[in-house]
């Protein structure tokens, strides 16, 4: 402990303390400070759920538990209705059709990533896997709204109308571009690079002597990947799908660029080709001339929303969280 | 007898490689089929973004009635500017402050925990839900659409990525760094912020520029918060314009003209983004959070 002034050996003692006591202030008022911004994080989630509880109480009282699984959405005054079950269904239905394409795709990127490929090859395709998953959504939109659409109708959704429509209900309407498949398709586009980048991640941190044993058994590279690295990162891979779908639950202007923006009972899409709708789109479309119980329906799709989404993330992060070291570009 | 089981077994083993084989090539296929859309992204944008593009285009303010572009994005560039610099100003120091207390100070009791788990759960909460939750407090309380009310939306989104990343960094400093601090006798809250958040620095940029990456191209919050103006900033209580919130409308626009101009926009944004993602390539490339520490 230095202290600057020269003095018999109490005055010394006496300054030492005072000196000290001054320090330990300093770190308990740092960690007073730190403590503080950790407690903003958990304010900001209350909140969160506080202003839309207390948003969503008119609506409720109105329409009873008959908005949780109501189809109807009529803003008239005076013969309003409001049920939220279409969306609910659009929501992860949309986001089901993402998941079932973009798992197996993102899991063989990873595959390709960690497993099959040196540096040279990797990097720069992890380089440009990464730019697309920032490439931010609305960009996505644009882009499948005058363009992607076309193609999945001439390439993909017609043929398989031609086909099928007859006799399989799932391909019955004829198509036109803007509906659940499509919207599907565009969040799986979406997703994949999310979803990959973090598999990869994952699968990097299993250690090398699993892949070894496995090599030493004689297992082919598919057999290796299927017995060694899978079941060792199961978990994480998992979770990274997880986080992956609770990206497509909850985007928004993707969606609502692509869907067909359905209403009510339309909403509930009889085939792939219908349109439909989810949650986040509906508030974007109706917001601006929302108000009264309109508005409190929408904070009541919003706290759904948030309730989804809270289960799907506290999922995640047990299952992903610690084995991924920085956050995905997500 | 013998012979009938190698048979057997080169019949598998060959069923084995030809199936290794298959697996590969649908990988390749992957990677392939992802990128093409890359492709096909950057390709459109540029093209029908790029003849738009003019020094007018990228300063005026937007003019005329979706009929005829004359006029520019103008206050939408200002306006993403804005916000950004604004979440920033709050996310960066909370985000810090708050990895640091994970990383340095707080262990694994039942608070620091909680503080984890709903810092990753706040980092999936749809946007559009955090633009909801902005609206209910900010808007509904100074009565209008505003500037701040976006950029504190934009803040609770960036926030958890630069508490997680922080965090992340700070746990790869070696212990010895810390040691060699207190055996200075430095206390700790200066051992934190000067000898480990520097020794950690580029991992805490890195989660910067992700977070202003991630918010530059956020639309759904927007659309709730800040109004969408014509003109130019005017103060912290009034609307402004954002890129991607002009992108959205122009796209919804039945007219060409406006469809060109989000088409320009997106331009811009995506030119926006892929500078901040190269910078921050750049810092990760640069990075070695060990050999950093050792040589302090």
């Amino acid at each position: 402990m230095t202290i600057g002034v020269a003095g018999n050996k109490d005055h010394k003692s006496i300054i030492a303390t005072f000196m000290l006591k001054k320090r330990i202030k300093q770190d308990r008022i740092f960690r007073l400070i730190l403590f503080a911004a950790g407690g903003y994080i958990l304010f900001i989630m209350g909140l969160l759920f506080f202003t839309l509880s207390q948003g969503s109480i008119p609506v409720l009282e109105y329409m009873g538990l008959e908005f949780f699984y109501g189809i109807d959405w009529n803003t008239v005054e005076g013969r309003e209705t409001y049920g939220i079950l279409p969306y609910v269904i659009g929501t992860l239905l949309s986001s089901a059709i993402a998941m079932v394409i973009a798992v197996p795709v993102s899991l063989m990127i990873g595959v390709f990533l960690s497993e099959m490929t040196g540096p040279r090859v990797s990097t720069p395709i992890s380089f440009i896997i990464e730019i697309l998953a920032s490439v931010p959504s609305v960009i996505y939109g644009l882009w499948a709204f005058f363009v992607f659409r076309f193609w999945l109708v001439d390439y993909v959704e017609l043929p398989l109308h031609k086909a099928f429509g007859e006799n399989i209900f799932l391909f019955a309407r004829t198509p036109f571009g803007l509906d659940i498949f499509s919207a599907g398709i565009v969040l799986a586009i979406m997703i994949i690079p999310i979803i990959s980048a973090v598999m990869r991640e994952i699968m990097k941190t299993v250690p090398n002597s699993q892949r070894e044993a496995a090599y030493s058994l004689g297992a082919t590279r598919w057999e290796m990947v299927k017995t060694a690295i899978v079941p060792y990162a199961k978990s994480g891979l998992l979770g990274a799908s997880i986080l992956g779908l609770g990206r497509a639950i909850g985007e928004t202007v993707l969606v609502t660029m692509i869907i067909g923006g359905a209403k009510g009972p339309l909403a509930i899409p009889d085939s792939l080709f219908s349109p439909s709708n989810t949650i986040s789109a509906l508030t974007a479309q109706n917001f601006a001339e929302a108000s009264g119980l309109q508005l409190s329906a929408l904070i009541g799709g919003a706290l759904v929303l948030v309730i989804l989404a809270f289960g799907i993330n506290l999922l995640a992060h047990f299952m992903v969280s610690r084995m991924v070291k920085t956050v995905p570009t997500a | 007898m013998h012979e009938k089981y190698l048979g057997q077994l080169q019949k598998r083993s060959s069923k084995r490689k030809l199936t290794d084989r298959l697996v590969s090539f649908a990988a390749i296929a992957c990677v392939v089929i992802v990128l093409i859309p890359l492709c096909s992204i950057i390709f459109e944008v540029v093209n029908r973004g790029g003849h738009v593009i003019n020094w007018r285009f990228l300063t005026d303010i937007p003019r005329g009635f979706n009929t005829e572009i004359n006029g520019g994005l103008g206050p939408s560039i200002q306006g993403t500017l804005i916000l950004v610099g604004l979440a920033s100003l709050v996310s960066v120091p909370v985000g810090i402050l708050t990895g640091i207390y994970l990383s340095e100070f707080a262990g694994n009791g039942r608070f620091p925990s909680s503080v984890r788990l709903i810092n990753d759960i706040l980092n999936g909460m749809p946007s559009i839900v955090i633009g909801l939750l902005a609206f209910l407090t900010l808007v509904l309380a100074m009565g209008s659409y505003s500037v701040t009310a976006g950029a504190f939306a934009l803040s609770i989104i960036m926030t958890p990525i630069v508490v997680r990343v922080t965090e992340e960094s700070l746990k790869l400093i070696p212990m010895t760094v810390r040691e060699a601090g207190h055996a200075l006798g430095i206390q700790k809250w200066k051992v934190s912020m000067f000898v480990v958040l520097m020794a950690a620095k580029k991992g805490v940029l890195t989660g910067i520029v992700l977070g202003i990456a991630r918010i530059a191209g956020e639309t759904a919050p927007l659309l709730l918060t800040i109004g969408g103006t014509r003109s130019f900033f005017g103060g912290f209580d009034s609307s402004v314009d954002a890129i991607p919130v002009r992108i959205f409308q122009y796209a919804r626009s039945p007219f060409d003209p406006a469809n060109s101009a989000a088409w320009g926009g997106a331009l811009i944004l995506i030119v926006l983004v892929l500078i901040v993602s190269v910078a921050l390539r750049l810092i990760v490339e640069g990075k070695s959070f060990g050999t950093k520490a050792h040589t302090l």
